[in-house]
């Protein structure tokens, strides 16, 4: 494995890296605000719109993201959607993890007490208030480590999008070994992987001791 | 002064209150005891607008309020709840700061301020940057009691204000309570504890469970 040889396929490695990172950051900014709403619909007490939101997460926890990905981007035309590619995936990702925090988030609703809405209640704040308040704080500090998961799952995740044509990381270091038959380009392929979700590992455990001030 | 008159309430086809007649004077004390599934909390719970009546008049000083109603002038109950309820996301100054600036408008510096004369007179001084988690049994109900006053209630509600306190610490939520009522408060407390009672209360409403009558 010659330095030269690296050096030389790097920059499109680091392009591939680019599209993962790109799609990475839009995906958990669309998914997070979706999977909080989805939550709190999914608690409602109107039954229809429980039940509708209910199919949408057992839809998309049911089959697989590549799936998902194939239907978007060559099923949806047929109907007369038609996406970028780009913008098939994202969509096709925000919606799949959407349903993923939705599901985390519901539990951590769950898990705050009866007696905090009471507390506001008899205090006079509105129902926003106290989410925004009370209640959010708190969820948000119960669910961090499920949605880390979550987050590291999605920089893997990402490299799905190869099955509608999209260059990310994965895919380039898989043109890089079919073209020059040798192995090295996934090995930093990996490399470049576990960077990345030491990265975000590292956020993470800052974001959950942020959360650390109360009990 | 608090008037409920014919206060009724069932669940599920089982009456919990029927017909519930109670004044608490200005300044004074009114005890519900009685033992527990005799609708004590109960009847707390519509009072403070938790729960909805089936049918009943409230009044505070003659003029009628809908506990339930999200109106300034329905917030007229400050509530002590059994286990505080404390809000563990934000610091004492904090909880207490809350509503006064979110629903009364309060300016921040003016419910401070406030805020930290509450407790200073009850004896929380220099605890308001402290958490929740961060404060004995004792000291997490005094906290409760200033977050209900920064809200200049009418009248001030306890559930069980001692069960979840260490015995030894009845007297000095007695004394407390009392010490309230010194400064003017009018106050309601519910409490299985007929010993505590007969120490605070100037009046006591005895209450019995229904269907064991």
């Amino acid at each position: 494995m010659s330095m030269h040889y690296v050096m030389e396929i790097l920059p499109s490695l680091f392009q591939g890296a680019g599209m993962t990172l790109k799609l990475f950051f839009w995906t958990l900014l669309g998914s997070l605000p979706l999977g909080i709403l989805v939550s709190l619909g999914l608690t409602s007490k109107f039954r229809p719109l429980q039940w509708l939101l209910e199919l949408y997460v057992w839809l998309m926890r049911g089959t697989p993201l590549l799936l998902q990905l194939i239907f978007v981007f060559y099923g949806l035309p047929i109907v007369g959607i038609v996406f970028q590619r780009y913008d098939a995936a994202l969509f096709a990702f925000i919606l799949n993890y959407g349903a993923y925090f939705a599901e985390i988030f519901r539990g951590g609703f769950q898990s705050i007490d009866q007696g905090q809405y009471e507390a506001a209640r008899v205090l006079r704040l509105s129902y926003g208030q106290t989410l925004r308040k009370i209640v959010i704080p708190q969820v948000v500090k119960i669910v961090i480590p499920s949605i880390g998961n979550e987050v590291i799952n999605l920089v893997k995740d990402s490299s799905l999008v190869y099955v509608i044509g999209l260059g990310d990381l994965l895919r380039a270091g898989n043109v890089a070994t079919a073209r020059d038959v040798t192995l090295v380009p996934l090995l930093l392929v990996g490399l470049i992987y576990l960077i990345l979700i030491g990265i975000c590992t590292f956020i993470l455990n800052k974001v959950e001791k942020r959360y650390s001030y109360f009990k | 002064m608090l008037e409920v008159q014919e206060l009724k309430k069932s669940f599920g086809g089982r009456q919990i209150l029927d017909g519930v007649d109670l004044t608490v004077k200005d300044g004074e004390i009114l005890c519900i005891v009685g033992p527990s599934g005799a609708g004590k909390t109960t009847l707390l719970r519509c009072i403070t607008g938790l729960e909805a009546a089936d049918s009943g008049k409230f009044l505070i000083d003659g003029r009628p309020f809908d506990p339930q109603g999200t109106d300034r002038s329905d917030s007229v109950i400050g509530v002590v709840f059994q286990d505080f309820n404390l809000f563990p996301n934000l610091t004492v100054l904090e909880n207490v700061t809350l509503a006064p600036t979110l629903v009364l408008k309060k300016a921040k510096a003016a419910a401070q301020q406030d805020a930290e004369n509450l407790l200073k007179e009850l004896g929380l001084d220099g605890k308001g940057d402290l958490y929740p988690y961060q404060l004995s049994g004792g000291q997490k109900q005094r906290v409760a009691i200033a977050r209900a006053l920064a809200m200049k209630p009418k009248i001030l509600c306890y559930d069980e204000p001692t069960s979840a306190l260490d015995p030894n610490l009845r007297d000095e939520v007695a004394k407390l309570i009392l010490g309230l009522k010194k400064d003017g408060m009018t106050q309601l407390v519910v409490t299985h504890d007929m010993e505590f009672a007969q120490k605070v209360a100037d009046d006591i409403l005895q209450v019995k469970a229904l269907d064991q009558q």
